[in-house]
């Protein structure tokens, strides 16, 4: 058994972005299948075009036309794609110059194998059949080939303020794949848990005792140690009335979310008070963990399905006041 | 401008590191071994501050949990940046500068094998016309080697050299997640990863973190013998655009290096090249003489935490004026593509 629980999460967003004039001009050519470069103060063409100029900083304006064949300037295999690269198969990544321009632009080579890429070997873009006005409406391939490309499902898409006019935004898909793993002390906490017990760990120099633990107390920077088994039961310190509906809600609204000072720790936990009106829930209300079936319980705060008033009187303020 | 010494640095890198993202369970130890050092407790400590990054971790505000290592209330003095701690540190060297505080903890960590690190740095690239190819690292790094290559500035062989003195240097590291040299001609005979590069010219996928304490004046002295003085300490960044720069020259590195007055008289200097080929460029743009003893440590080719690998640079260079190997050392930071950003740190003793 590994010494913390590890699990794979995937963390995806749209980036999206407007583009102003330059990098819109650039991107609405390539939707035209034609690149746009611009010139510089120092006299040279680049693409994609910068938006300003790097000596005098002024707005790039000096637009140029340029064809869709270039040169390899430098070149590497791709033998292990990663997601979201042009190709799933091995391919090159290359920095191409483009007949008229002065500076490469980096992108990527539809090759057979590393024996058919060089410095200096003559490519042409190959376009896609339907484009968007992103980066990806192309690849290069070595100029002689002619297969057509399609845009892949990942691939990044733009925004327009009408039907054929210029480029105004993009959107890019980005989606990370991690393994995420707890800390050794939260994994004990969530071990803890798939047997029913609620574990914290207390700080050695001010005794506060934390739960979920925590590898170090945040007041001394020591290492949290002491393992200690905490009662299921608790009192409200401070709670919210959730009216407002929102993706993924499992509840429907209303309903409390409360913190809940467990007995014996210095630290609340955040849980669902349910099995009382909202209206009625209050600070200082005692309540007890209500636990799953133990058959659905795994390594997750999810085993306590929520908290349920005991029917005890209230906690004196007094009693929970400094941790608030 | 006050006289501001590295006078602490611990250190952990590993390679397979089964903590948390935040690692605040790996820096507690780090920090209680910069106590040590220094006899210090944490009340001593005018400044703290980080460099990590969220994308590494996978999660927002990984900083903020990584602050319970430094115990952190009551609220202390502290920032973070997302970049390599080195530039951590030189935000840090800046606050002890302005006079409001005299002695400063930097710290760094980097669990860089949560995600894909080859995919994740593709997040620092232009996002209009370089993220959505998400070309990785290794690609960069290998477009830029060949660029030499062809342009006759190295080779292959080189390549291996330096590859073979870092990993030979590294066996005597003992925080090295890889070391061994065997010798350039079996280094040339392994297959290539990422054409011109072979696995070994890359910095391995390294989890880890670094801290450093600074300290001016008689805060520094009450320390060490020989505190590492901070003598120049300058950080320059190129454009974004691969493109548009020389690959096969670090520009940033270059002025870098002029800011803080050259490194005339550097006897050891600890470079921060994640890939082979890169050592080579930046003894050039560092304007490092031929005897100067580059990466005793082993350097990043044995071991590469991100946001730490530029720290402990510094960390390696500033030991070896504390035990008296070097009077003036130079420690060096790259952050972003293919040496985009650049930090230097000289440090003399006095």
């Amino acid at each position: 058994m590994s010494r913390t629980l590890q699990a794979p999460v995937t963390v995806a967003f749209d980036y999206t972005r407007s583009v102003g004039p330059v990098l819109g001009r650039f991107l609405t050519g390539l939707r035209e299948g034609r690149f746009v470069g611009a010139r510089t103060s120092d006299g040279r063409v680049v693409v994609p075009p910068p938006e300003f100029d790097p000596l005098t900083h002024r707005a790039t304006a000096d637009f140029v036309d340029l064809p869709d064949t270039g040169t390899v300037t430098s070149w590497t295999w791709v033998s292990e794609p990663v997601a979201g690269q042009p190709f799933d198969r091995p391919f090159a990544f290359a920095l191409v110059t483009l007949d008229g321009a002065d500076a490469p632009i980096l992108h990527a080579v539809d090759a057979a194998g590393p024996e058919e890429m060089s410095t200096g070997m003559r490519v042409r873009a190959r376009w896609a059949e339907e484009r968007a006005g992103v980066i990806t409406d192309f690849v290069f391939e070595p100029d002689g080939s002619s297969e057509v490309s399609r845009l892949g499902t990942g691939a990044p898409r733009t925004s327009t303020t009408e039907e054929g006019d210029a480029v105004s935004g993009i959107i890019t898909p980005v989606s990370l794949d991690y393994v995420y793993a707890a800390s050794p002390e939260e994994s004990a906490f969530f071990r803890g848990l798939s047997e029913g017990r609620i574990l914290g760990q207390r700080c050695p120099k001010c005794q506060k005792v934390y739960v979920p633990p925590r590898p170090a107390c945040p007041v001394d920077g020591v290492p949290t140690e002491g393992e200690i088994e905490l009662s299921d039961t608790g009192t409200v310190t401070t709670f919210c009335i959730v009216n407002v509906p929102f993706q993924g809600q499992k509840i429907k609204p209303p309903y409390v979310a409360a913190y809940v000072l467990l007995d014996g720790a210095d630290i609340a936990i955040q849980h669902l008070i349910l099995d009382i009106p909202a209206d009625e829930v209050r600070m200082g209300l005692r309540v007890k963990a209500v636990w799953k079936p133990r058959e659905e319980w795994g390594t997750t705060i999810e085993n306590i399905s929520h908290f349920a008033p005991t029917g005890d009187p209230d906690a004196d303020y007094e009693t929970y006041k400094q941790h608030l | 401008m006050r006289d501001v010494a590295v006078v602490g640095f611990a250190q952990r890198q590993m390679t397979d590191y089964d903590g948390s993202p935040q690692c605040a369970e790996l820096l507690v130890p780090l920090l209680a071994e910069c106590y040590e050092q220094t006899g210090w407790t944490k009340k001593d400590i005018g400044f703290w501050c980080s460099g990590s990054s969220d994308y590494l971790a996978g999660r927002a505000f990984s900083f903020v949990s990584a602050i319970d290592a430094i115990g952190v209330l009551p609220p202390v003095n502290e920032s973070h940046v997302e970049m390599d701690a080195a530039w951590a540190l030189y935000e840090a060297w800046l606050k002890i500068q302005t006079g409001e505080v005299d002695t400063a903890l930097v710290y760094g960590f980097g669990k860089s094998s949560a995600g894909v690190l080859r995919r994740t740095l593709a997040l620092q690239l232009d996002p209009y016309t370089m993220t959505p190819l998400w070309p990785d690292t290794v690609s960069i790094a290998a477009l830029q080697a060949r660029l030499g290559i062809d342009a006759g500035l190295w080779d292959e062989r080189a390549m291996a050299e330096v590859v073979d003195r870092s990993l030979t240097d590294a066996e005597k590291n003992e925080y090295a997640v890889r070391a061994g040299g065997s010798s350039v001609e079996d280094l040339l005979a392994r297959p290539m990863f990422a054409d011109p590069l072979r696995k070994h010219d890359c910095a391995p996928v390294t989890d880890g973190a670094a801290a450093i304490v600074l300290a001016a004046g008689d805060r520094a002295r009450e320390v060490r013998d020989r505190p590492a003085w901070i003598t120049g300490l300058g950080h320059v960044s190129d454009g974004l655009h691969l493109g548009t720069r020389d690959l096969t020259q670090s520009e940033s590195a270059e002025r870098a290096a002029a800011s803080v007055g050259g490194l005339d008289g550097v006897e050891i200097a600890e470079v921060h090249a994640p890939f082979s080929h890169q050592e080579v460029i930046l003894r050039g743009a560092l304007g490092l003489a031929d005897d100067v003893r580059i990466n005793p440590s082993g350097g990043p080719l044995a071991g590469n935490p991100m946001f730490t690998g530029g720290a402990i640079r510094i960390g390696e260079a500033a030991r070896r004026v504390w035990d008296g190997t070097a009077d003036k050392v130079a420690g060096h930071a790259t952050s972003g593509p293919a040496l985009q950003q650049n930090l230097v740190c000289v440090m003399e003793a006095k």
